[in-house]
């Protein structure tokens, strides 16, 4: 038995080596950011970008206003008065309670932009938070797209780099080791830096967007973890009690 | 009327409800009066946790079948619903959803526990039909639900799962419609797979759960030692090596029940994806026909038998590899016929066998998760031949064998593989093909050569009379 479980940890251990070396290779490339969903004012301001410069075209239509108010800190009055654009059939503003769609109809999005653009209320969740991140401060100029822009971890991306007045302008160059890096080349409203806190709060916003719950789910994990674990002590101490008799 | 004595203990509601429904039996017999062996070790816990996680996915679908919306058009967004606007939604959608990985993780360690001690051989040959048919139809319910939340990997993989029917000569077209309703796979689709999974395959699950603890109390425990426990009988008629599964198993699983139960809260609270593993990225993107996904991997616990499946290149001899892979599960009692049960007392060549598929197994599983590349395919081959070796090596080690015998079975086993290898050649990838051969010949020429000339190796040892621990 024993030797049986020592050959079988020999082998799995073998296992994971390879995995392990097999997935830096896909992931390497991208800078890899951490988010904090717990900081209110990032998620404040990455929903005022969002609601600025992305809702227009894409939607969060899993989500509703005054969940998002809510979360973040906000009023709902706040809520209405800065995030609703969007008018229902009879032209009024839509109430907080409604799901975040927007006025964009899929026609008009395909001739505009060749594709109908993605509702991004998962973003976050299928692409990675580190590809969200590398993919807004990833645009730089290509002439030869029809939006004048194109994306370095997205090749011939239909969207236009939205966020230029922001950072301003980027070219692909590439060095003497054939590397190929973006280069600022025409300052925006903000420097570097200031850009790319603006990215991450955005990310920050996406991703709490991803699974609003987030902290929740881990603060109330670690609660029923430490019940289950007295849970278990007692449990075990039981056992031990009724089990004396047995020889 | 003369008064019976037995009526004034049994007295009561206990002795009403007694003389009309036999609940007191039926607690005595399985649970209080029920003998098991005194020496259960880890492994016992997976029974219990397997119905502990049973009732958890019941409780969990329940409440999940209160919002979720089985149409095409709504069924994505009623999850994300679920998850966002119902209380505590997303702890029930992680539970279900967790609980089905956790089900397989479970069901996999109780059939090693089986294969480990032996606990498939007479007189227990049913109660292993029986779970391997519980086996199937988790397969089948997981693969039904896994459709609902109507993502991208939902409908992509149960295409490529439905289309495996397809290959299917003659009527295979034909069955396949018939089986989604539809000319694609559709609303129809995804309302009969929504039925299956909430009341065909539940009820059929739980029919076979009390069929395999019926056959399993009729006979008794098996235990690590592969002992007998009821020829060893007190003047009472009690095993002496038993005790009653109740208060003494019913508190130990408690403690299992305990730890079990971080675990599973661990990933649900804290990796509810499993890194992918268990909800995959792509699965949050809502089913598009028109869009195939790169790369359509199934879920982890079916990974080892698609893995199987893509190792023979033909689709209808492939998809035969797959369902010869699970159905020659149902023959292991027949195919080992050696007295000694518990490994703890087989030989070393049939531990070895046992190491060996369950490390084919998991390496099957990592392989079936990878994009299919030459080196990918190789070896899914290789240890797929290592997955069926093991069970010739089940029926080949239920006797000690002579050397010539054991050298011409050797050798014919190696020439069947070989000679595919020579048919399927292919001169740009020979070193591949060469070194990948001696995975299956190295572990045929341990546990079929060497215990000719080593006999220890191929020797059990003897059981003893009475448990051991």
């Amino acid at each position: 038995m024993k030797t049986l479980i020592a050959t079988l940890f020999v082998a799995l251990a073998g296992l994971t080596v390879v995995p392990a070396a097999s997935a830096a290779g896909s992931s390497g490339d991208l800078p890899s950011i951490s988010v904090d969903v717990s900081d209110q004012a990032a998620l404040q301001r990455g929903a005022r970008l969002y609601m600025n410069y992305c809702m227009a075209c894409h939607s969060t239509q899993y989500m509703r206003y005054n969940r998002v108010g809510r979360d973040i800190g906000l009023t709902e009055e706040q809520v209405v008065d800065n995030f609703i654009f969007t008018t229902d059939a009879e032209g009024e503003l839509v109430g907080a309670g409604e799901l975040m769609k927007n006025a964009m109809t899929d026609a008009y999005a395909e001739e505009a932009f060749g594709v109908t653009p993605p509702d991004l209320t998962m973003t976050t969740r299928i692409h990675g938070e580190d590809w969200v991140y590398a993919f807004l401060k990833g645009f730089y100029v290509d002439e030869s797209r029809p939006l004048g822009a194109n994306n370095k971890v997205f090749d011939n991306v239909g969207m236009p780099h939205i966020l230029w007045e922001l950072q301003g302008w980027q070219e692909k160059v590439v060095d003497d080791d054939g590397n190929e890096r973006l280069e600022l080349v025409q300052g925006g409203s903000m420097s570097q830096s200031e850009y790319d806190r603006a990215v991450r709060d955005l990310v920050t916003y996406l991703s709490y967007m991803g699974e609003p719950m987030q902290l929740d789910r881990q603060r109330i994990g670690l609660y029923v973890i430490i019940f289950l674990a007295i849970f278990s002590i007692l449990a075990y101490f039981l056992k031990k009690e009724y089990w004396k008799d047995v020889h | 009327m003369a008064s019976n004595p037995d009526e004034k203990i049994q007295g009561g509601l206990l002795g009403w409800v007694d003389a009309r429904f036999p609940l007191s039996q039926m607690w005595n017999d399985h649970l209080a009066k029920y003998y098991a062996p005194k020496n259960f070790n880890f492994w016992y816990f997976f029974g219990s946790l397997a119905l502990l996680v049973l009732v958890i996915q019941i409780v969990s679908g329940i409440f999940l079948t209160m919002f979720y919306k089985p149409d095409a058009e709504l069924a994505f967004a009623s999850v994300e619903y679920i998850m966002r606007d119902v209380e505590w939604g997303w702890l029930i959608r992680y539970m279900h959803s967790t609980g089905a990985s956790m089900f397989f993780v479970v069901v996999y360690l109780h059939m090693f526990r089986a294969l480990l001690y032996g606990s498939y051989k007479k007189p227990r040959e049913l109660i292993w039909i029986f779970g391997v048919l519980i086996y199937l139809v988790l397969m089948a319910e997981a693969f039904a639900g896994y459709l609902l939340p109507w993502g991208q990997m939902s409908y992509w993989g149960a295409q490529v799962i439905v289309n495996l029917f397809q290959t299917i000569p003659y009527i295979g077209p034909d069955l396949v419609t018939w089986i989604r309703g539809d000319f694609l796979l559709s609303d129809a689709t995804l309302n009969r797979f929504f039925a299956l999974h909430v009341i065909a395959l539940p009820l059929v699950l739980i029919l076979l759960v009390v069929a395999h603890i019926i056959a399993l109390h009729e006979v008794g425990s098996n235990n690590p030692d592969g002992v007998e426990i009821k020829k060893n009988k007190d003047e009472n008629g009690i095993p002496k090596d038993g005790i009653p599964f109740h208060p003494y198993y019913s508190v130990k699983d408690l403690v299992g029940v305990g730890v079990f139960l971080i675990v599973f809260a661990a990933v649900m609270f804290f990796f509810p994806t499993g890194g992918g593993l268990f909800l995959k990225p792509d699965n949050m993107i809502p089913a598009d026909p028109l869009v195939t996904p790169d790369l359509i991997p199934p879920v982890w616990y079916f990974t080892s038998m698609y893995s199987v499946l893509r190792s023979v290149p033909d689709p209808f001899l492939g998809v035969l590899a797959m369902g010869a892979a699970v159905v020659m599960l149902f023959f292991i009692p027949w195919l080992d016929r050696n007295p000694v049960l518990s490994m703890r007392y087989r030989s070393f060549a049939a531990r070895f066998n046992l190491a060996v598929f369950v490390v084919a197994f998991v390496v099957l599983g990592w392989l079936g998760l990878q994009q299919a590349t030459t080196e990918v395919s190789e070896m899914s081959l290789r240890f797929s031949t290592l997955y069926f070796a093991f069970f010739f090596l089940l029926w080949f080690l239920s006797k000690e064998r002579s050397a010539g015998f054991s050298l011409i079975a050797f050798g014919v086993v190696v020439a069947i593989y070989t000679f595919y290898d020579v048919v399927r050649f292919d001169p740009s990838d020979a070193s591949l093909i060469m070194w990948s051969w001696l995975l299956p010949t190295a572990h045929l020429f341990v546990t079929m050569v060497v215990p000719v000339f080593a006999r220890g190796l191929g020797r059990d040892r003897a059981v003893p009379e009475r448990v051991t621990s």
